[in-house]
């Protein structure tokens, strides 16, 4: 029940903040707060399978450290590390979520009193979703607009106590409780909050980039840009700590059980075979424990690049924001839909058992999925990688000298009408070749949504109806990019591992199977223009298949390599020894419906049975 | 009601009511369907809490309530056609499963099939009246849907004249059986069946498991709750080990196969009569896939209608998020399929009929195939339907994540049905089977008929030489006819490689079945394409059976979505088949865009003429009224955690916390 779990994880929450040592950026100078490479924290909640509350409390800390100036991160610093205080971050609204500029809340400013009056005016701008709102914070970072003689100036942030801190009650003018049961995350107590004119004081709007003086004049400063490190710190960090782990694990789960599990037989002379060895069960999960690798090591370039550009950012040179952004944006929307997608899979393929709760897949899938949104939807976030990409295009094409492209879309400029150059099976298994094939169909595809939105606008469309009118194309565009952005990347991160020739196989397998699955799953966009052959399909079909008996045999090693513990998994199909029957059966045993009696029995049943009886 | 919806209902190009006439098969039909909806919805016996505040236990207890209120009203109102049975359930449990399914579904039918005149007399009268409460036990911890790895055995004693039944390992503990935890007190066990030393195989036996009168376990039995799931929360699936466990011989059912006292086995005639039944299962599953799917896209698209966000244009307004592109594109091909599958749940449900005559005048002849074929459609609908839903919750944003949107309980509930009944996959191996098995009847000269009569066509077999070469310029993408033609290209294509491939394993190696295993990938494509073209070779076989010209003209739009869409998603195979040229692809994804706008102004009527009622979809999201902000935030203040204002963990945990640090 939501109600026992969540008392769970407050008990659970503390404990980590006891574990947890200060991460060392605290430590170093607010004026310039490193990227929260929160090590710690991710080896904690991997640990406890990653249900613990608290979670928002640090995704303020981050907004704290982007957006609020140096006094008021020392104010506040102390408060929230020694826990005094429980703060969230309360952005979405009931009827408003991805576009900010939606937002309904107010802060308007009173001058008289030097306070900021915080308002929710209509139902749909209560505040819904944020984390730990419902029961257990004590403060709100309220996104809200900002009203100040007579002029609103757009969204800023305001820190403001909403129960006491004697008996956590609400305070007045605030109503606040719990949105209801999802389908996972039970443990947090996602909240609503409405406003009632609730005064704060002045030195609660987090000011670094703009400020209110007290006579409520209006002063920007810095480069709001900056506004969007918050969100790229966030997406950049779910990565590893959501996404990938949701899907390795289920990986584990499936592949394990996988070997465990017989049925059928694959010839009438031999005993049942083990599910893994069909070549379906090959088809459903290699490719799945080839995105987790694949993932695994573009994660590790994305942070590299993500850690150079954030210094680079904070000391003032935003040269990179705009790929950092595309690139955060497009790499969230598609680990998360992969992750998503694959870890579903991954249940379905343990047949009934994965419906079992005990099997720990759909708490997998039901907590990854909700990633399709939070942090923003994955739609807006491809287009957002799109506009990047037109824009870039659109240069490559104007300029007459080639033009100097962010590192990420540099094949741009060079992919050509060229053909696929296969002419054996194993050329497939060439990195260099698909690479290539997945950046031809990138730029064709992205050239083609530019051709498209062009011809629309200048046939007298207006250019944001036109956008509309081609955002399919868009989207197609976008997701082509990072398909080969993770290709390009995961063979990159291949070559540090030609030191160690017997693991570099075993990667590199799991790297072409990738690659081809990516391909043959959308051979339509490598067909398209003739870039392939028919008969280039059937060789590339080949080279999957005998990729999928190879992989066959390092299957349970390339899950152990993970080095998830049992409890981390807590699946009685996926543990380690593989003793499935056993542990189903004792877990079953331990259900409550099992150990609390049969009161429907009682209640209904007894009397049903009886007076049926009687009737006889 | 929402102005939003006001709107676009006064909008449409056609009259809901009357589609709905089509959907349920006649406005008679409809009529009574609603009858029987009103009698239970404002029936104050049915009535209870919002089930999402409630624990796995209550949940249970309320649906053991209501299943027993039910059972006795079906028989005050007279309701016996199994249809109207199935829609009384339905609304009674609000599409969700309930403890008494098995019992109703499996347990009885398989007594009225399989039991002798005796057993009738003994055990069928007992469980009518509901003094017996039976499942049905078959899946085994480590044993599904390969029948014959079962481990249980019934060992037959000539001494006693009992059967012994014994569940010797772990593996062999009856597992999953819906009502078996906590409500049933028999169980129909699925055994292998010794006697005189030899095995006979599997054989079903009637098993008492609880006592009359205080429904404890009998001694030898230990039964109990298999524990939470995704889903089926009312549903106490359950476990079943028996150790060395006696029952009368008399408790075998023994209509067709008879062990005689002294142990003697007789054999069973000819039992074909079996898929009659699975026939009837799988063309009830499609019927769920069209209804799960369809509350999907009318809670989606209701709620896209509603929900304002963004902007297209600077400056105006928010619009409608349906309004976005990338939101049609999302929704409306689904949609389409949604449709699709309800045409093919009724000719599924209609050839069932057709062949339970046949199949009482004695003619088994169709049979085969169609237990072959209906396997590859449960298959096919069920996986899309399950993406489908998927998708219509993703499109929801947040609030689709949230319980008060109803689409978490619609998909936990429905994606059991890729497993059950069949594992997918195996079912797409079956329909695979049975298309090998006739092209190389078409190989060996033998015309084949019925829905797969294309393979008579291919180029590499036909036996007279035809222009089909020269086909791909004809396609019309304005044409369902002719995109049945290209669907139909398409599989015909698909199972010739398929074939081809396998005879190329079987060059290489020595055994059929490895070869099998090794082109199984591919054999599972060639179902997934036949069963591509059966849908809208159905889907527009359908329209011209319609007379109400508007709303041909909307299906019609929905029908070439259907078409097209898929085109879009299998393009590899359309050009690789040298189906369609690159242009006339262009032309399919130019013209899926066109359609996208044309079908726009209906959608708030073709998801009304669904006809679901609000407590039957269960969702704040896809109210009629579409009054969703205000009763979002009624429902989330009924949640437990908000009975007290301050949460008990807070004098527990975070006050002492803050103590402390």
């Amino acid at each position: 029940m939501a109600h026992n779990r969540c008392l769970n994880t407050c008990s659970f929450g503390p404990k980590i903040v006891s574990v947890v040592p200060e991460p060392p950026w605290t430590s170093v100078s607010h004026a310039h707060p490193h990227p929260p490479t929160s090590e710690m924290h991710l080896c904690v909640s991997r640990a406890l399978g990653g249900d613990t509350a608290f979670n928002i409390h640090s995704v303020f800390k981050q907004a704290l450290n982007s957006l609020g100036s140096d006094e008021q991160i020392e104010k506040w610093t102390p408060l929230i590390d020694s826990f005094q205080i429980i703060v969230t971050y309360a952005q979405t609204e009931l009827g408003h979520g991805t576009y900010l500029q939606g937002l309904e809340t107010t802060a308007t400013y009173d001058a008289s009193t030097q306070e900021f009056v915080l308002n929710t005016p209509t139902l749909s701008a209560t505040k819904w979703w944020p984390g730990d709102l419902g029961r257990t914070a004590t403060h709100a970072l309220i996104l809200a607009n900002l009203y100040s003689s007579g002029r609103c100036h757009g969204m800023h942030g305001f820190i403001l106590p909403i129960r006491s801190l004697q008996d956590h009650s609400p305070l007045p003018g605030i109503t606040v409780g719990d949105i209801g049961p999802k389908m996972n995350f039970e443990q947090t107590d996602n909240g609503f909050l409405q406003l009632d004119h609730i005064r704060i004081p002045r030195e609660n709007m987090l000011n670094r980039f703009s400020q209110v003086l007290p006579d409520g004049t209006y002063v920007k400063q810095g480069t709001p840009q900056s506004n969007y490190l918050t969100m790229i710190v966030l997406r950049v960090q779910l990565l590893a700590s959501e996404f990938i782990p949701a899907l390795v694990k289920a990986c584990i789960i499936a592949t394990r059980y996988s070997v465990v599990r017989h049925q059928s037989k694959i010839k009438p002379s031999e005993p049942e075979a083990k599910i893994l060895d069909y070549q379906t069960q090959q088809q459903k999960l290699f490719p799945q424990l080839a995105t987790a690798y694949a993932f695994h090591f573009i994660d590790e370039i994305v942070i590299e690049f993500f850690k150079k550009s954030y210094q680079e950012i904070i000391n003032g040179n935003i040269t990179n924001l705009p790929e950092l952004h595309a690139l955060s944006a497009g790499m969230k929307a598609m680990m998360s839909d992969h992750c998503i997608l694959g870890a579903e899979l991954c249940r379905r393929a343990c047949g009934g058992h994965g419906y079992s709760l005990l099997s720990g897949l759909p708490s997998l899938v039901t907590k990854v999925t909700a990633s399709c949104t939070y942090e923003g939807e994955n739609t807006v976030l491809y287009l957002q990688t799109a506009r990047f990409l037109l824009k870039n295009f659109l240069q490559v094409q104007s300029s007459q000298s080639t033009p100097t492209l962010p590192q990420s879309i540099q094949y741009l400029a060079s992919a050509g009408s060229g053909r696929c150059p296969a002419q054996r099976t194993s050329d497939f298994l060439s990195p260099q070749l698909y690479t290539e094939a997945f950046a031809h169909v990138a730029a064709r595809l992205i050239r083609n949504s530019a051709q498209k939105l062009h011809n629309l606008t200048s046939s007298g469309i207006d250019q944001y109806v036109a956008w509309n009118q081609t955002a399919i194309l868009h989207l197609q565009a976008a997701k082509a990019h990072c398909y080969h952005f993770t290709v390009k990347t995961f063979v990159e991160s291949l070559k540090k591992l030609e030191k160690e020739p017997e693991i570099y196989q075993v990667i590199k397998r799991l790297c072409d199977l990738y690659a081809l699955h990516g391909l043959l799953s959308n051979l339509g966009d490598f067909l398209y223009d003739g870039y392939m052959s028919r008969a280039q399909v059937e060789l590339a079909t080949e080279a999957y298949f005998s990729l999928l008996s190879l992989i066959r045999k390092d299957a349970i090693l390339l899950t152990d390599a993970f080095d998830f513990s049992d409890e981390s998994l807590n699946s009685a199909l996926g543990c380690y020894d593989g003793n499935v029957y056993e542990r189903l059966f004792e877990w079953a045993q331990l259900s409550p419906t099992n150990t609390e009696g049969n009161p429907a029995y009682e209640k209904y049943l007894r009397p049903f049975l009886k007076n049926n009886r009687s009737k006889l | 009601m929402n102005p939003d919806l006001r709107r676009e209902r006064d909008a449409a190009s056609f009259d809901a009511e009357k589609l709905t006439h089509i959907l349920d098969g006649g406005p008679e039909r409809t009529r009574r369907r609603r009858e029987i909806e009103n009698l239970i919805l404002n029936d104050p016996d049915f009535k209870h809490e919002d089930l999402n505040f409630l624990t796995r236990s209550q949940r249970y207890e309320i649906a053991v309530r209501k299943s027993a209120t039910m059972v006795k009203k079906l028989r005050d109102f007279g309701i016996a056609d199994p249809e109207e049975i199935m829609w009384f359930k339905s609304f009674v449990h609000r599409g969700r499963p309930e403890p008494l399914d098995l019992h109703l579904g499996m347990f009885l039918p398989t007594l009225l099939h399989q039991a002798t005149q005796e057993q009738q007399e003994r055990f069928f009268m007992p469980a009518w009246n509901l003094e017996i409460i039976g499942t049905y036990a078959q899946t085994e911890m480590g044993h599904g849907t390969h029948l014959r790895g079962l481990e249980t055995t019934a060992t037959y004693d000539p001494k006693t004249q009992e059967f012994i039944l014994n569940s010797p390992t772990v593996t062999s503990i009856k597992w999953w059986p819906g009502g078996l935890g906590k409500t049933s007190n028999h169980a129909i066990v699925l055994a292998q069946l010794y006697t005189k030393g030899e095995c006979y195989g599997l054989h079903a036996f009637i098993v008492p498991i609880r006592e009359i009168g205080t429904h404890k376990p009998l001694p030898g039995i230990i039964v109990g709750d298999i524990g939470p799931k995704f889903g089926y929360d009312e549903m106490d699936n359950g476990y079943l080990k028996m150790d060395n466990y006696r029952i009368p011989r008399e408790n075998m059912l023994m209509k067709y196969a008879q062990v005689k006292p002294d142990g003697t086995y007789v054999k069973p005639l000819n039992n074909k009569l079996t898929y009659g039944t699975m026939v009837f299962v799988r063309s009830f599953l499609v019927g769920e896939a069209a209804r799960s799917l369809s509350k999907a896209c009318t809670i989606a698209i209701r709620y896209s209608l509603v929900r304002h966000q963004s902007e297209i244009q600077p400056g105006d307004p928010e619009p409608q998020i349906l309004d976005f592109q990338t939101q049609q594109f999302k929704l409306f091909p689904l949609l389409a399929t949604a449709f699709a599958f309800q045409f093919v749940g009724a000719y599924m449900k209609e050839t069932y009929h057709r062949i339970n005559v046949d199949i009482s005048q004695g003619d088994l002849s169709e049979l085969p195939e169609l237990h072959a074929l209906t396997a590859g459609l449960k298959a096919f609908t069920s996986w899309t339907a399950n993406s489908g839903i998927e998708a219509c919750r993703m499109a929801c944003g947040g609030h689709g994540y949230s319980h008060c949107s109803g689409l978490p309980n619609i998909y936990v509930t429905f994606t059991p049905t890729c497993t059950f009944e069949g594992e997918n996959t195996v079912m797409m191996l079956q329909t695979a089977r049975f298309l090998i098995k006739s092209y190389d009847q078409v190989h060996s000269g033998k015309l084949v008929g019925g829905m797969v009569s294309y393979l008579n066509d291919l180029s590499s077999q036909r036996i007279q030489p035809q222009q089909v070469a020269a086909w791909p310029a004809m396609v019309d993408i304005n044409s369902p006819d002719s995109l049945t033609e290209a669907y139909k290209c398409r599989a015909a294509r698909l199972v010739e490689a398929a074939a081809r491939n396998l005879q190329a394993e079987l060059k290489h190696r020595k055994s059929k079945e490895i070869a099998w295993n090794l082109t199984s990938v591919d054999l599972v494509r060639a179902s997934e394409a036949h069963c591509h073209y059966v849908v809208v070779k159905i889907f527009s076989g359908n329209l011209s059976k319609i007379d109400d010209k508007p709303i041909q003209t909307v299906l019609k739009n929905l029908c070439l979505l259907y078409a097209l869409y898929g085109i879009s998603q299998n393009s590899g195979d359309f050009l690789q088949g040298g189906i369609l040229t690159e242009s006339q692809l262009t032309q399919v994804n130019q013209r899926m865009k066109e359609l996208l706008t044309i079908i726009r102004p209906n959608a708030a009527a073709l998801v009304d003429a669904f006809d679901f009622q609000d407590v039957s979809l269960g969702s704040v999201l896809g109210r009629y009224d579409g009054n969703i902000y205000e009763n979002m935030f009624e429902w989330a203040k009924k949640s437990p955690l908000n009975k007290t204002q301050v949460h008990e963990s807070y004098y527990k945990h975070l006050k002492p916390l803050q103590s402390k640090l």
